[in-house]
């Protein structure tokens, strides 16, 4: 054993030792889980706390399981779509008003303060307008999401624009370039890396506009789930609609972190 | 014949602070194939002529022409611009890096291509043409910086203190590089520096500016006969033209 050790090189030790630091990691996460869940789960059984209140994790599984049976797709796939489609419509419209800002100095210089205020101004305050414009349906949960999200948008999207360098856009116009050249050949692909960390925040701000949208209507979706859970005091359906939320929230960040990657690898090999 | 030719220009910027006399009455002929450096107490208005000279700002008073023909707005094509900072985009390999220029003036042609593979393929970087910025040492990346403004076959080069940015040691070979490539391929340069031994180095003329607002104060004809900046270093009349035009930029 001890000579097995000796035959290490220390950069095989150091390899080793990433590695061991690695799963160490993974380990106590993995136990911080499963802790949390066997001590809701004893603490209910045991009698600490009313799992009435609390629910419990073998009564989520089993409402899990009775909603399998029911109707649980509906509600999941309708909340994806108005998430999915919220976050797309946002990030579209974001990333063109900020090319418009971006392009004319005048429009940013004027747009700036009613931006602000629109990024102070807590959306949820719309709710009864959006209600009104768009009606008591699924028009206004995705009109919720994308207030929430544009602005946030707009704003990290024009800032990813505006902090390239100032010498790369003298470069180029000293080589007799024309505005939207140096959009598409400087300003478009230096801010990539800027526009997927703004997918990333939009991940989050769309699941927040969605399920806040569902709250003032719907009559399906996760949102209301929670909310219906909530009403009638079923504590399991709120808790069970919950931890698929969070999967699905899961789910969503880890694809923007996929096209990352992708990505980044297409920049490196293409051409 | 005069490959610049920079008539009585004057220039004066307007700031909410007011009018600042940049340049005042500024006259300089450069010939085809010169080596021509400018230098002059910081903020004196150096970087101007060259902003000047690429069309990006206009003259308040006078004329500019390049190779004959009056400088008015972008004169895109005819002027190369070398920075500070190589400013490569990392995002692109070494060869559409230096396809930039041609990108931007439509100039992409099979020909011109090849011209500036060739470029790259003369000077070093056959083997880099897929690699990214990211992975050439900083005097490499300015040997890629002045491919790139060579590709579009610009008349003038225009220098704006190339070599600030690196340190002394990669200065000094970088220096000798890119004079060695500007003079082998016959290019018209104008340099910016504050960098005295620098200008003596490598110009055939080295033009003293005033203060704020710059005119031309004085013109040194360099006649020390070195093959290159290192070499011209070494000779010993390059102290006592750097002593000369010491003097001349500090009194």
């Amino acid at each position: 054993m001890k000579k097995n050790k000796k035959t290490l090189s220390p950069r095989q030790l150091y390899l080793r030792k990433i590695k061991l630091d690695k799963s160490k990691i993974l380990i106590i996460q993995i136990a911080v889980l499963v802790a949390f869940v066997g001590l809701w789960e004893l603490s209910t059984a045991v009698g600490w706390v009313d799992s009435f209140f609390v629910s419990s994790p073998s009564r989520i599984v089993r409402t899990f399981a009775d909603l399998w049976k029911q109707d649980i797709m509906k509600h999941i796939g309708i909340t994806l779509l108005e998430c999915v489609l919220g976050f797309l419509i946002s990030t579209v419209v974001g990333v063109i008003v900020a090319i418009l800002l971006w392009w004319s100095e005048t429009f940013r210089r004027v747009a700036e303060p009613y931006l602000v205020v629109l990024n102070a101004l807590p959306k949820i305050a719309l709710g009864p307008v959006i209600i009104i414009w768009a009606g008591a349906n699924m028009n206004a949960i995705i009109m919720m999401t994308f207030l929430i999200c544009i602005i946030v948008t707009v704003m990290s999207v024009l800032n990813g624009f505006m902090s390239c360098d100032k010498g790369k856009i003298f470069l180029l116009e000293s080589m007799g370039a024309t505005k939207f050249q140096i959009l598409t050949k400087l300003i478009l692909p230096y801010s990539v890396p800027n526009f997927i960390s703004v997918l990333k925040i939009n991940v989050g701000l769309s699941w927040v506009g969605t399920i806040m949208g569902e709250y003032l209507v719907s009559g399906a979706g996760l949102g209301y789930l929670i909310i219906y859970g909530g009403q009638v005091f079923k504590l399991d359906l709120v808790m069970a609609s919950t931890v698929i939320l969070c999967l699905l929230a899961a789910l969503m960040y880890f694809s923007v972190c996929l096209c990352e990657k992708l990505i980044a690898r297409k920049r490196r090999t293409s051409k | 014949m005069d490959m610049l030719s920079i008539k009585n220009v004057s220039l004066c910027y307007q700031t909410p602070e007011g009018e600042t006399d940049a340049l005042k009455n500024v006259s300089l002929d450069v010939k085809q194939g010169e080596f021509v450096s400018l230098v002059g107490p910081s903020g004196c208005g150096k970087t101007t002529i060259l902003s000047l000279t690429a069309g990006l700002i206009r003259p308040t008073e006078g004329q500019i022409f390049v190779d004959g023909k009056r400088v008015d707005g972008k004169t895109g094509c005819d002027v190369g611009y070398m920075l500070q900072r190589d400013q490569l985009f990392e995002w692109r390999t070494i060869r559409d890096n230096v396809m930039l220029g041609l990108e931007i003036q439509k100039k992409k042609t099979a020909e011109n291509v090849e011209y500036a593979e060739n470029l790259l393929i003369k000077y070093g970087l056959k083997d880099f043409f897929k690699h990214y910025p990211g992975e050439l040492s900083g005097g490499m990346r300015q040997r890629v910086a002045l491919i790139r403004t060579l590709a579009f076959r610009p008349k003038i080069l225009l220098l704006d203190e190339p070599f600030s940015a690196l340190d002394f040691q990669t200065r000094l070979s970088v220096c000798d590089d890119v004079y060695a490539i500007i003079r082998q391929e016959k290019k018209t340069a104008v340099l910016v520096t504050h960098d005295i031994s620098e200008a003596v180095s490598m110009s055939d003329r080295v033009v003293v500016l005033s203060p704020r607002p710059a005119s031309v104060k004085n013109i040194f004809t360099i006649d020390i006969n070195a093959p290159t900046p290192l070499k011209r270093r070494e000779d010993p009349g390059f102290s006592v033209w750097f002593d000369k035009i010491w003097t001349e930029v500090c009194v």
